[in-house]
Formats: C-alpha cells, sequence, structure tokens
C-alpha cells in the first residue's frame, strides 16, 4: 500500500489517479497508523512553503513521517512543495523552518529576465545513475510549476536538474528519500514512468 | 529550455463544449472529457476549461467534469467560469482542476488574486482578462464580454500580477473565434509590462499565428480554440510546424 499523505494542501486526487492508473494500491490518509503501515510514502504538495509545514504540525504528521521515513527508511516521494518542506528552511512569506531532512534552502527565483512563476514543460538533465530514470532518454521533459527552488548544501543529493536561468534543483536523491520539483503526475507518459520506477525502487541506504 | 505551451481552450456550456465567434454564435464541438483525452493523446500541454453559463444551477455538472478529466489525463488544466471567491478557488482546487482562472471578480474585488495567491500559491491563480480594441488601447470587459470597465487592459494584467496572480490568459474578443490571428500588439505590450507568463488567446486560425504570438507577441503559451475545432489542425500538426518555424516546443 502507498500512502498519499493528506494535509490538506495539493492535488492529491491527481497523485492518487496517476498511482491508480499504473496498477499501485494507494491510499490518500491523514491516518498515522495507515502512514506507518505503508510500503510507500508520497508527500505532494501545492501551497505556500510555510502553510504546509503547519499543517503537517498540526495534523501531528511531522513526528510520524519522521518516525517512518527517517528512522525506518521507508521509500519517499516528495512531489514540488513535498521536495521544497525537506529543506532546513524556505524563504516564502517570510522564512520558515522545513522538515530539515535535507540541508539546504528554498529561495525565489531571482534575475530580472525571468518570468516567475516558472510554468510548463523543462527538460531534466539526471545527474546520477538511478532506476528511478529508467526508460526516460536522455533529456525528458517534465511540467514545472513553482517561483521557489531548492538549493542544496550538498550538491551530491542532487539528483537531477534544470534550466530557468540557470541550473537548478529538479530533483534529489538521498538515502530513501526521491523528491520531484517537478510534478510526474502531471508529465503524461514520461510522468507515469518515473511513478513506476518509484513503485519498483528499492533503495540502498 | 522551457518549451512554449499548446493549449487547448475549451469552453463549457451545460456540460457540453462550446465555440462562437466574438464571444456569440456558440456552436457544439463537443463532449468536454472525450475532446480532454483527444488533446492529451495528442501531446497538448495543458488544458483550459471555461464554464460560460456558469451558475450554481450547473455547478455540479462542472465538478463532474473536472474530476473525470482528472482522471484521465495526466496534464495540468484550469478551470474558470463564475470564480467569485476564495471558496469557489477551493472547491475547483478540490475537484482537480491544477489552476483556477478568475476574470469578472478579478476587476470587481481585486482581493481575491491575493487572498488565492497566499492560500494556494500564484502558480495556481491565472488572472483571465478579456479585451476589445479601442484604437490603438485595449479595454477590459468582464461578464463574459458584456460588460465595458473602460480599464486599460496593460494596466489591469500589471495591476493582476502585482496582487500575485501566476499566469494571465489574454483573450481579444473581437479576434475570438475568426481566426484572423492574435493581436499581437496587445500581447506584447502585456507580456512586456508583467514578469509572469502571458497565454495568448483570441485568433488562432494557422500554426504561423501561434509563432507570431511567441516571437512578436512575447507570449510563453498560446490558447488555441477554433483551429483545433473546426480545422484539420491538432497540436501534433502545430507542433510540427512550429518546430520547423525554430519554436522550442515540446515534442508532441
Amino acid at each position: 500500500m502507498i500512502a498519499v499523505v493528506d494535509y490538506g494542501m495539493g492535488n492529491l486526487h491527481s497523485v492518487r489517479n496517476a498511482f491508480e492508473l499504473i496498477g499501485a494500491d494507494v491510499t490518500v490518509t491523514r491516518d498515522p497508523e495507515e502512514i506507518r503501515a505503508a510500503e510507500r510514502i508520497v508527500l505532494p504538495g501545492v501551497g505556500a512553503f510555510g502553510e504546509c509545514v503547519k499543517n503537517l504540525e498540526a495534523a501531528g504528521l511531522r513526528e510520524v513521517l519522521q518516525e517512518v521515513v527517517l528512522e525506518r527508511g521507508t521509500p519517499f516521494l516528495g512531489i514540488c512543495l513535498g521536495m521544497q518542506v525537506l529543506a532546513t528552511t524556505g524563504e516564502e512569506f517570510g522564512v520558515h523552518r522545513g522538515l530539515g531532512w535535507v540541508p539546504g534552502v528554498v529561495r525565489r527565483f531571482q534575475g530580472t529576465d525571468l518570468r516567475v512563476p516558472h510554468v510548463g514543460w523543462n527538460e531534466i538533465e539526471p545527474r546520477v545513475e538511478s532506476p528511478l530514470f529508467r526508460g526516460l532518454g536522455h533529456a525528458p521533459c517534465f511540467y514545472f510549476v513553482h517561483s521557489y527552488h531548492f538549493v542544496v548544501d550538498d550538491p551530491r543529493v542532487v539528483a537531477a536538474t534544470c534550466d530557468y536561468g540557470g541550473p537548478f534543483t529538479a530533483a534529489i536523491l538521498y538515502r530513501n528519500m526521491f523528491a520531484t520539483q517537478f510534478h510526474p503526475e502531471k508529465s503524461q507518459e514520461a510522468g507515469l514512468r518515473l511513478l513506476e520506477n518509484f513503485l519498483d525502487w528499492e533503495p540502498v541506504c | 529550455m522551457l518549451k512554449r505551451r499548446i493549449i487547448p481552450k475549451l469552453l463549457l456550456r451545460n456540460g457540453r463544449n462550446v465555440k462562437g465567434r466574438q464571444f456569440v454564435d456558440l456552436r457544439d464541438t463537443g463532449a468536454p472529457v472525450t475532446n480532454a483525452r483527444i488533446y492529451d493523446a495528442q501531446g497538448a500541454d495543458e488544458l483550459i476549461f471555461l464554464d460560460i453559463e456558469a451558475s450554481d444551477a450547473n455547478r455540479g455538472l462542472l465538478y463532474d467534469i473536472i474530476a473525470k478529466t482528472a482522471e484521465e489525463v495526466f496534464m495540468p488544466f484550469c478551470v474558470g467560469g463564475g470564480v467569485r471567491t476564495v471558496e469557489d478557488v477551493r472547491a475547483l482546487l478540490l475537484a482537480g482542476a491544477d489552476k483556477v482562472a478568475i476574470n469578472t471578480a478579478a476587476i470587481e474585488t481585486p482581493s481575491l488574486i491575493s487572498d488565492a495567491a497566499r492560500l494556494f500559491g500564484s502558480q495556481c491563480v491565472v488572472v483571465s482578462v478579456d479585451f476589445r480594441r479601442d484604437g490603438s488601447r485595449a479595454r477590459v470587459f468582464t461578464h463574459g464580454g458584456r460588460c465595458d470597465t473602460v480599464l486599460d487592459a496593460v494596466d489591469v494584467c500589471r495591476r493582476a500580477a502585482e496582487l500575485g496572480a501566476g499566469e494571465i490568459l489574454l483573450t481579444s474578443i473581437d479576434r475570438d473565434g475568426t481566426m484572423s490571428g492574435y493581436d499581437l500588439e496587445i500581447t506584447r505590450q502585456v507580456a512586456d509590462a508583467v514578469r509572469i507568463p502571458v497565454i495568448a488567446s483570441g485568433g488562432a486560425g494557422s500554426s504561423e499565428h501561434l509563432a507570431a504570438a511567441f516571437l512578436d507577441g512575447h507570449a510563453s503559451a498560446v490558447a488555441v480554440a477554433s483551429l483545433f475545432h473546426f480545422s484539420d489542425h491538432c497540436p501534433i500538426k502545430v507542433k510540427a510546424q512550429l518546430k520547423i518555424a525554430g519554436i522550442d516546443v515540446r515534442a508532441a
């Protein structure tokens, strides 16, 4: 069973629909017991950084996720804001503390000739050899929609980059955590393939 | 590189797709979920649904279409029509929309733009501006093109961006359904005045028109309706032609 964590933010239906299409047994839940019992955890997210962390804490999910993902090593997929909240801090509408699982800071795109948000399909460049990118070709296109991006402290956790006024973190791979700035659930065939790869993924911690 | 987007625009009335000319003379263009599925298969980058007869009575029908679309197509889609309050925005997002288009309310209650941006993020707030030409200027109309606000389209879009809109859907009522090309001049004025993406809309009649919207209109995306409904063009074909014209589009 895959648990899509419901904390009142984001495109939960789309994520569930995408996993269902590829034949996964998936539940959308905020029940700690269901999350503890899940074989894989998905943290989607749309909205603002501070609100996201606040909602996770208000639902009592911070500790549960910490236990399941950090201590027990359950395979984890963060999507968009669900990737950003892994950071130490986020700078959207003031400085907020994130989950702090992946050291770094989430910053707004800067650049005078850059339109923000970064909206649309853009190519990613995988930076690591991983079964998560199997079958995607060398520069697959994914759908992005965000104004902030994750600047990580340790570049070795960057699994893929994308270019928008310079390279930024498109995906993170760290132990049992895989996270994408883009939306695989909105990226048609490439996205579904990536989600299938996540289902098959056995992280080496 | 960020790709230029091709976005089929689907108008909804009583659960069916329709398309007119200059916002009137509507013709039936089929079933929305079927159309969405076809555009998905043809490599469209995104979809826009606008409920042009939005009322409380047919809201359930709209949510139903959104939920079914979200089950069948795995690309982003924007939904608009009758969005007045933050609760309307929330309901559409919960039903499965990725973005919500705000039109009349963006003029009547601009605070809705900032409220929605703060609660749900700018990325899902699309401000939809309909205009008619008045000489070299563009005047904004609301209520499906029926009410003249006398406001200038460039000013309205600039203000919307300041309030936190994530994108502008800019529609020329004069060009709508005429397939005579986008209003490139106004599109460029707006695109140059804001630092958020602008979707050109109204008038697409050929791949050349789409290319011009990107090159001369400085648009980030193009909305297309009649060209796909009433000709043999589809996203695959226009993308192939745009690619030859040197426009960076995603392969269909």
